[in-house]
């Protein structure tokens, strides 16, 4: 074990990976050279060379396009978009092309390939680096969708998104890069997509998190232990394939369910856990399913701690699945 | 920059000696034969959806040469990112009829299992990667897959084809422009048929050609008259093996015309000149082809009614077998969504399946 930083986790799987399949490449704007805006390839280049490392142009579409065309003829891409914000020239090439390759295709061609892209607000970095568009992506048949929330997740889920044989969204919540440390295995590690976990035991409520958020909902779970309520939180980890078994689980015992998450309320990831809860859990359910998420504005710059959810939100969400 | 047009075959069939790519006699009636195939696929097929026996066709006439030509230069372990205009690259590499046949009808035989409309072909057994509608996204995935060869040391080489209308997309210029920074292997066809369903080559672009476009990717952009498929050849055979000796991409513009309409849908009447198809109807690639070939006594009438009439029953038994063969299984919506269906998808087929009842049956089999 080494107690790393959620990024240095990132660069860790990079690593292992790329040492342990030789068939895997890393690529993407200032990646090289530079590591990353953030440092997430930090010595990539200089272990691998500038073969298996290696910048590109300034074309998000011209870099998942190309990675569509390397998975199909056989090595494994990992593309970084420097943020999310920046992904919708890709967007075609994502949902059209990585997406279908498989289906269209009758399985002849698959397209195993991961797009990692830091996301999520908490960084003054206004609505151009800092959306959470999740949803966009798990809309789409043939996309999985991966958030981590720790330091070994974060290893143990890019490890495994990496050798996924299908397209894998990996979304890094860039807020806690770098304020969230945690024990890291040393080489090996991994954990399977499609598994969530339970970021904190509880028998009240059941908060269903992701990301930077579970660390709010943390936070927010303490003070509401002091007003006598026992908060359970729910990391899915990946949201497609998505771990149903262990929400329904939770709020079948709980019976209340809050889902907080950053991107605009409406039509997003929450909401269809908000579905999912109301279509097989109804019967276990003592209040309204209920949800914070953003707001449904564009992404603000200096208001954006209104914006964010944040632990007085989490409370008054919490409270609504108690009174109504 | 080269934008002079490459012609090697003139209107009587003389060739240029020191021109004529000189392929063996036996080549020359095999691509022949492969122009008039795939001339009488393209009637047949749309015959077919006339009579509603399928429900979308779109056909690759007046473009025999430039297709077939191109793909000619390729070694069979080259790869095709095809766009959905060069049905010949099937019949030249052999593709089985039953597969391409299948595909127009969605049937349990199809090699793509009826996802996606006719002429959406996926042929891995020759190398012909799955085709999508959106214009031009297969370039970039071309420009990838050749620099993926080139880090794995391989030397295959990648054809890819747009109209030019495609090289107004995004993917024209990201494909273009990562191909050349990585000096990938990876030829890009551009066959210009002069109009992109309704617009004519003048509205898509500013440049004085397709081929001059290469000069700011740092590339070779070469113009070929794309009804004379020895000087398609000619042109594309210099871009592969330039490629697979690590040279880098080319741009190649085959100067054609798009005989038919865009598709069955469509209707070119409405928007263009009667005068310009007949024009252009002198230049037809195969008449001019039969007439290389006659002078060099390799062609005669005995021998296309001979295949003709092969190819002509080769092709109904294939549509015989393809249209009593029954839709995918229900069961099949889900597969190939991922590599192991999700619990959902898995609780979706068993919904779907558990159903009682007659199937719907408003939608029909061709609204449209």
């Amino acid at each position: 074990m080494t107690e790393m930083t959620l990024l240095g986790a990132v660069t860790d799987a990079l690593r292992t990976e790329m040492r342990n399949d030789d068939r895997v490449v890393v690529f993407g704007e200032d990646v090289g050279k530079k590591g990353g805006v953030f440092g997430a390839t930090d010595g990539i280049q200089s272990e691998f060379g500038e073969t298996r490392c290696f910048d590109t142009p300034l074309s998000e579409c011209g870099i998942i396009g190309t990675a569509v065309g390397m998975a199909v003829y056989g090595i494994r891409p990992i593309a970084e978009i420097q943020f999310m914000d920046f992904i919708y020239p890709a967007f075609d090439q994502i949902v059209s092309e990585a997406a279908k390759m498989r289906y269209r295709s009758g399985g002849e061609y698959t397209c195993p390939m991961v797009i990692r892209t830091p996301y999520g607000g908490g960084i003054r970095g206004g609505h151009y680096h800092s959306q959470s568009s999740e949803a966009y992506f798990c809309h789409t048949p043939g996309l999985k969708v991966v958030i981590p929330s720790t330091a070994a997740d974060t290893k143990g889920l890019l490890i495994s998104s990496i050798r996924d044989e299908d397209p894998v969204m990996f979304l890094e919540p860039k807020r806690i890069y770098r304020t969230h440390k945690g024990e890291v295995p040393d080489g090996e590690h991994v954990v399977p997509l499609g598994k969530g976990r339970v970021a904190r035991e509880g028998t009240d409520c059941t908060i269903v998190a992701w990301g930077a958020m579970v660390g709010i909902c943390e936070k927010a779970a303490d003070e509401a232990a002091k007003q006598g309520k026992s908060i359970e939180i729910i990391d899915p980890r990946s949201l497609v394939p998505l771990d149903e078994e262990l929400i329904l689980e939770s709020v079948k015992k709980t019976g209340r369910c809050l889902v907080v998450y950053e991107a605009p309320k409406s039509c997003s990831f929450g909401s269809e856990i908000a579905a999912i809860v109301a279509e097989k859990a109804i019967e276990y359910l003592e209040g309204p399913v209920a949800r914070v998420g953003g707001f449904d504005t564009p992404f603000p710059y200096s208001l954006e701690h209104l914006y964010m959810p944040d632990v007085r939100r989490v409370l008054k969400g919490i409270e609504k699945t108690f009174t109504w | 920059m080269t934008s002079k047009l490459l012609t090697i075959i003139e209107k009587d069939g003389k060739a240029a000696k020191d021109k004529d790519p000189n392929l063996s006699d036996a080549e020359l009636k095999r691509v022949y034969k492969t122009m008039v195939t795939t001339r009488m696929m393209d009637e047949r097929a749309l015959n077919l959806q006339r009579q509603g026996g399928i429900g979308f066709y779109l056909q690759a006439l007046g473009q025999e040469a430039s297709h077939i030509g191109s793909a000619l230069a390729m070694e069979d372990s080259d790869w095709f990112f095809p766009a959905y205009r060069q049905p010949g690259i099937m019949l030249l590499r052999g593709a089985d009829l039953d597969d391409i046949v299948n595909e127009w009808y969605g049937n349990d035989g199809d090699t793509s299992k009826g996802r996606q409309m006719p002429v959406h072909y996926s042929l891995r057994s020759i190398n012909f990667v799955s085709i999508s509608s959106p214009i031009g996204t297969q370039l970039s995935h071309a420009a990838g897959a050749a620099m993926a060869a080139k880090i794995r040391g391989d030397d295959t080489v990648f054809m890819t084809y747009c109209g030019d209308g495609g090289t107004s997309s995004n993917d024209f210029h990201s494909g273009l422009n990562f191909a050349a920074v990585y000096q990938s292997p990876c030829v890009f066809v551009v066959e210009n048929n002069q109009w992109a369903i309704s617009v004519p080559t003048s509205q898509q672009t500013a440049s004085e050609s397709m081929a001059a476009k290469a000069t700011a990717y740092g590339i070779p952009g070469v113009r070929v008259d794309g009804n004379d498929i020895l000087a398609v050849y000619r042109v594309c055979k210099e871009a592969v093996d330039r490629a697979r000796k690590g040279g880098g991409p080319t741009l190649v513009e085959t100067v054609t015309y798009r005989m038919g309409s865009h598709s069955s849908s469509d209707d070119a009447a409405r928007y263009r000149d009667e005068e310009e198809y007949e024009r252009w109807k002198e230049r037809d690639p195969i008449d001019r082809f039969q007439k290389y070939l006659a002078k060099k006594k390799l062609w005669s009438q005995d021998w296309e009614d001979e295949f003709r009439e092969q190819f002509k029953q080769d092709l109904q038994d294939a549509i015989d077998r393809a249209r009593v063969r029954p839709k995918p299984a229900a069961a099949t919506l889900f597969d190939d969504v991922y590599m192991n269906p999700t619990k959902q998808l898995i609780e979706q087929r068993e919904e779907l399946l558990g159903l009682e009842g007659p199937e719907a049956d408003d939608i029909g089999e061709f609204p449209l």
